[in-house]
């Protein structure tokens, strides 16, 4: 079985862990074209290539990003979130809302 | 039988000479003794012969005496295809042989090989091809005919187990090498699981010769051996097969009826290598054996391998062998070399000192049968002119016993899986292993090293590699061991082709050269396409013994190298393991709520949802339908209470945690007061409905939000996912197992609520419909929600779980007068429905967005964001494709359809039931299905396919069923 290391947990049976898909920036969902956003939630590059993906360990409820080799199933290296997210997102009401 | 035969010691280091143990085989009976395996025992009775081959029947007895080869295999009473090379013998062991019809000796089924000319390669799928159905017709005859042993279908379950282990360095095989690594190894303070699939530690040490005087094996052994016992940071385990490399040095060991799941850090594989036979005429022949064979039988068990002996070789182990069978008196009549110009070695010029009659440049063309047909008698001995080609005369040895050594195959199962690669090398004759992969290196034997010291040397260097890797220690890794061009222990060519056949060149399936020949003949020149087409190497042992004869042949039918032509892939396992080992014991974990006995005691039915065991109904099972309708009425008409324990729970704490939820859910919740629940609806980044709750707001910076029973695990890792992105300052905590609760509904609910709870003002001014307070309940800290899933006056109390049993029985004691009945998930299934409210998963399927449930008032259309908004937005501008809608059945006597019946117009399927049950209070069946949208406005008439075909009238009804004005649930 392999293992995978999670930067909260160290190293772990990969059976500890959910797969949570490619990671990808979504887009600004207000501006995108309608394809645009449909390419974002339905398309998914699965690329032969180092990937950058979405995991979380099971049992600490803990999500982290990996980059893994799909060719070689090798992981490249693991990393908290935050090196991606540095800060808080804020979304922008639209011009003629009102907040519920 | 008698054990009177056997040499003295020091032959037979295995076997207990004090201890001897009678067993039966073929139902005579036979003696051994403690330490003996059943072929060893059988040996020192002179009964060679073990098992019928699998296509032609033909005898066949032991061949590498190592446990990996298909000719040992024999049934045992709950064990078919049991190696008798490796089972030991038992007081009244029960072994029969197996695959024949008759007896053992006359076995009815060997005609067969008089026909084998008219079943070539291919032979199956040529013959019974055509015409269609003549296979169906065919297969219980052949399968009969080719079968191995039979199960015991009355076998009786037995404990197997498994064990976690964790070393810092794992070595598998325990020769001179694995010993030598383990020790290397250990003298860094490395924790070392040493494994070795034999009774002892020592590998080839234990038989084979390694100086002119035979001691030097022996010694080395000894010292090595006692090194490894003395050191406390090794541990090492016999008669244990690693039967498996997987990722990141995952093995899996198997040693008895344990599975140890071993993670080792670094693994070094010293497993040594395969001894391959020549191939000639009638070389399956008992009595033709390898010569390591014949090494293990004197040395570990007193038995001699006959009386009079020829040894074929291509190398200088042969001339060991010979010294060894002349140690234990067995005549050697000759040594035939199939070398032309011989190197000698010392221990090979200490043989020919000894006058033996040796042959070189010669092969044995053949071997014959004597008078039992069931043994060798004689081989005939002819001069090589060309590779694989004879002189036409020769002369014929008798002999009982002829030992082959003409080369080895590394055991590359275990580096192969691991993505190693196999190559032929054409200078040493020999299969390499190169691309072994991170943190696995290979050592000894497997890795092309014959000489003692160049073994030992290699291990050390890879046990340096390893601890240096763990940062253990920090030398400097020696220059590898220069690998022997010239020392090679392989012959080129020991295929030696004859005009009657049955050169076996894959012992398992009855495979001959002309079969791997005709094979490339028909067309499949990859040996990918020759191993699935000859099923070469497909057999028991895995072509352990074939593979690297196929790859040869191949190779030189279709003019390219042995390196060209590619080798099979390996998988595990290594080799045949009980199903036992995988299914093990089995672990069901079952969640139950603290009410859980209550239920029990009340009699109820339970269901499972998920892991959690969950009340159906109250009463028989005979009586189920009468059970759910009185609950249902109950409720409407009195009080019910029911477990709501498994719903799940989340906390959302924190300056945010308004804003998160706004996000999060469709609904808008930055405006909702405290005090107060909303309903909470949960779509995917796709628009699709995939959860629902209620956000209840206890405080500015606390809602405690509530998730269907089955989904609570996903929403809470989706909610941190999503949070792990957007930063918000909130925490969010799944305290599903931290509550239990219940659901108090009917008219009389807050009659009997407030006799239990006396500081919430439960009136309906000062706790409203949708209202959420914090008190006390019994004298148990509750949180009270009033909500109305099923359509009536309700509270639901959460309580700390191990509150839950004491909060029923206070609910039930001050319901007493009310004739308070509890109610079941049937039940609650039948009132929400009746009140037209969806159930996620059951109602809504991987496509259902808010519109087609008509969940559309659940969307807060002026929020900036949630999850799902944009798809939402999207598909608000495309036609709505199906819509759920309530519908009822007015026809008393049609059956009442079942969840995905169909619904039809004409042929067409236009949509399906996703719940539909008799109401009790409607006194007619009512549902929801997937309707077009034309035809979802109240009046429309559908017609349901429902069981057994029959065609079903619905009408479409404005939802809900029941109470439309909603004033029930608001008392």
């Amino acid at each position: 079985m392999k293992l995978l290391t999670c930067p909260l947990n160290g190293p772990r049976n990969i059976s500890e862990f959910t797969y949570g898909g490619e990671y990808h920036p979504m887009p600004d969902h207000q501006q995108v074209s309608a394809r645009e956003w449909a390419e974002h939630v339905f398309f998914h590059d699965n690329a032969a290539a180092v990937v950058t993906e979405w995991w979380c360990h099971s049992a600490s409820s803990y999500w982290f990003l990996a980059e893994r080799n799909t060719i070689s199933d090798q992981i490249v290296r693991t990393f908290a979130a935050d090196e991606i997210f540095k800060q808080r997102v804020e979304f922008k009401q639209p011009a003629s809302g009102e907040n519920q | 039988m008698s054990n009177d035969s056997r040499l003295s010691a020091p032959f037979g280091s295995l076997i207990d000479r004090h201890k001897p143990i009678s067993f039966s085989f073929e139902k005579k009976t036979y003696q051994g003794f403690a330490g003996d395996n059943i072929a060893s025992a059988l040996a020192a009775n002179e009964q060679w012969l073990l098992s019928r081959s699998f296509k032609y029947h033909r005898p066949r007895g032991v061949l590498t005496m190592a446990g990996q080869d298909a000719n040992s295999m024999i049934q045992l009473p709950s064990d078919p295809n049991a190696l008798a090379d490796r089972v030991a013998i038992s007081e009244g062991l029960d072994v029969m042989g197996q695959n024949y019809s008759g007896s053992l000796n006359r076995d009815s089924g060997a005609l067969l090989g008089l026909f084998s000319r008219f079943l070539p390669v291919g032979f199956y799928y040529k013959a019974f091809f055509k015409p269609r159905g003549m296979w169906e017709k065919w297969a219980p005859l052949i399968r009969k005919k080719a079968g191995l042993g039979v199960i015991n279908q009355q076998y009786q379950p037995e404990y197997y187990d498994k064990q976690y282990q964790f070393y810092d360095v794992a070595v598998i095989g325990a020769g001179p090498a694995g010993l030598s690594a383990a020790l290397e190894a250990a003298k860094t303070g490395a924790e070392v699981l040493l494994v070795d699939e034999n009774p002892s530690l020592g590998g080839s040490l234990n038989f084979s010769r390694f100086d002119v005087e035979g001691e030097k094996g022996r010694e080395l052994r000894e010292r090595l051996v006692a090194e490894v016992e003395a050191t406390t940071n090794i541990t090492a385990m016999t008669n244990a097969t690693c039967n498996g490399w997987f990722a990141d040095n995952w093995l899996p060991i198997i040693r008895g009826k344990r599975l140890y799941k071993v993670r080792a850090k670094q693994t070094i594989l010293c497993v040594g290598a395969l001894e391959q036979q020549a191939v000639f005429h009638n070389n399956d022949l008992p009595g033709v054996i390898m010569s390591s064979a014949a090494q293990r039988l004197m040395h570990l068990y007193a038995v001699r391998p006959g009386n009079s002996a020829v040894v074929v070789t291509g190398n200088n182990d042969g001339y060991a062998t010979a010294l060894d069978l002349l140690d234990a008196g067995v005549e050697v009549k000759a040594i035939v070399d199939l070398r032309q110009q011989p190197e000698y070695d010392a221990i090979a010029n200490h043989a020919i000192s000894k006058g033996l009659n040796i042959k070189t440049g010669y092969a044995v063309y053949a071997a014959n049968k004597d008078r039992s047909g069931l043994h060798l008698g004689s081989v005939e001995v002819r001069e090589i002119i060309s590779q694989g080609i004879c002189a036409t005369q020769g002369e014929s040895i008798d002999c009982d016993t002829l030992c082959m050594s003409v080369g080895y195959t590394p055991t590359y199962q275990l580096i192969c899986q691991g993505g190693g690669q196999l190559s032929y090398n054409d200078d040493t004759s020999m299969f390499t292993l190169t691309n072994c992969p991170q943190d696995c290196q290979i050592a000894g034997s497997v890795n092309s090293h014959w000489q003692l010291d160049d073994v030992i040397a290699d291990a050390q260097r890879a046990a340096v590699i390893a601890t240096n890797a763990l940062q253990l220690s920090s030398h400097p890794v020696p220059e590898p061991v220069a690998v022997s061009l010239q020392h090679s222990p392989n012959f080129s060519w020991p295929i030696f082709a004859h005009p009657k056949g049955k050169e076996f060149v894959d012992f398992d399936e009855d495979l001959q050269i002309a079969d791997i020949i005709n094979a490339t003949r028909d067309g499949y020149e990859h040996i990918q396409l020759v191993k699935r087409y000859s099923t070469c190497g497909m057999g028991p042992s895995q072509g352990r013994h074939s593979a690297l004869a196929t790859a040869r042949l191949v190779a030189a039918a279709t003019n390219r190298t042995v390196a060209q032509t590619g080798v099979t892939t390996a998988r595990p396992p290594f080799s045949a393991e009980h199903l036992a080992h995988s299914a093990g014991r089995s672990f069901y974990p079952a969640r139950r709520s603290n009410m859980h006995y209550r239920h029990i005691e009340a009699g109820a039915q339970m269901l499972q949802a998920g892991a959690w065991y969950r009340p159906a109904y109250y009463g028989s099972a005979d009586d189920r339908q009468n059970c759910i309708d009185s609950e249902v009425n109950n409720v409407r008409n009195n009080v019910g209470l029911v477990d709501v324990s498994t719903l799940g729970g989340l906390e959302v704490r924190g300056a945010d945690a308004a804003e998160f939820l706004n996000r999060f859910y469709t609904f808008g919740f930055l405006k909702q007061p405290v005090g107060r629940a909303r309903y909470a609806l949960l779509t995917n980044e796709a628009g699709v409905v995939i959860d629902d709750g209620v956000a209840c707001r206890f405080s500015e910076q606390h809602y405690y939000v509530t998730a269907t029973t089955g989904g609570v695990d996903r929403v809470y890792q989706t909610m941190l996912k999503w949070n792990a992105q957007w930063r918000l300052d909130v925490d969010i905590a799944n305290v599903t197992s931290a509550y239990c609760g219940v659901n108090i509904a009917g008219p009389k609910a807050r009659e009997v609520l407030s006799k239990v709870c006396s500081d919430i003002d439960l009136c309906s001014e000062a706790f409203p419909y949708m209202g959420v307070r914090e008190g006390t309940v019994a004298a148990i800290p509750a949180r009270v929600i009033r909500v109305g899933f099923v359509g009536e006056l309700g509270y639901e109390v959460h309580v700390p779980q191990h509150c839950g049993e004491a909060l029923w029985d206070a609910l039930m004691a001050a319901g007493a007068e009310c004739a308070i009945k509890p109610f079941g998930i049937e039940a609650q299934r039948v009132l929400r429905l009746e009140k037209g409210h969806i159930i996620i998963g059951q109602d809504t399927d991987a496509m259902s967005n808010p519109a087609e449930v008509q969940m559309g008032w659940a969307i807060a259309k002026q929020k900036p964001f949630f999850v799902g908004s944009r798809s939402i937005q999207e598909l608000g501008k495309m036609a709505l494709k199906r819509s759920l809608v309530g519908f009822v059945i007015n026809d008393s006597k049609a059956p009442i359809p079942l969840e995905s019946h169909l619904v039809l117009d004409g042929d067409r399927m236009t949509g399906r039931v996703t719940s539909c049950n008799y109401s009790p209070t409607l006194n007619k069946p009512v549902g929801l299905a997937y309707v077009e949208p034309d035809k979802a406005e109240a009046g429309s008439c559908f017609t349901i396919k429902s069981s057994g075909g029959v065609m079903v009238d619905a009408v479409v009804v404005k939802l809900p069923f029941y109470d439309p004005e909603t004033q029930r649930q608001e008392l």
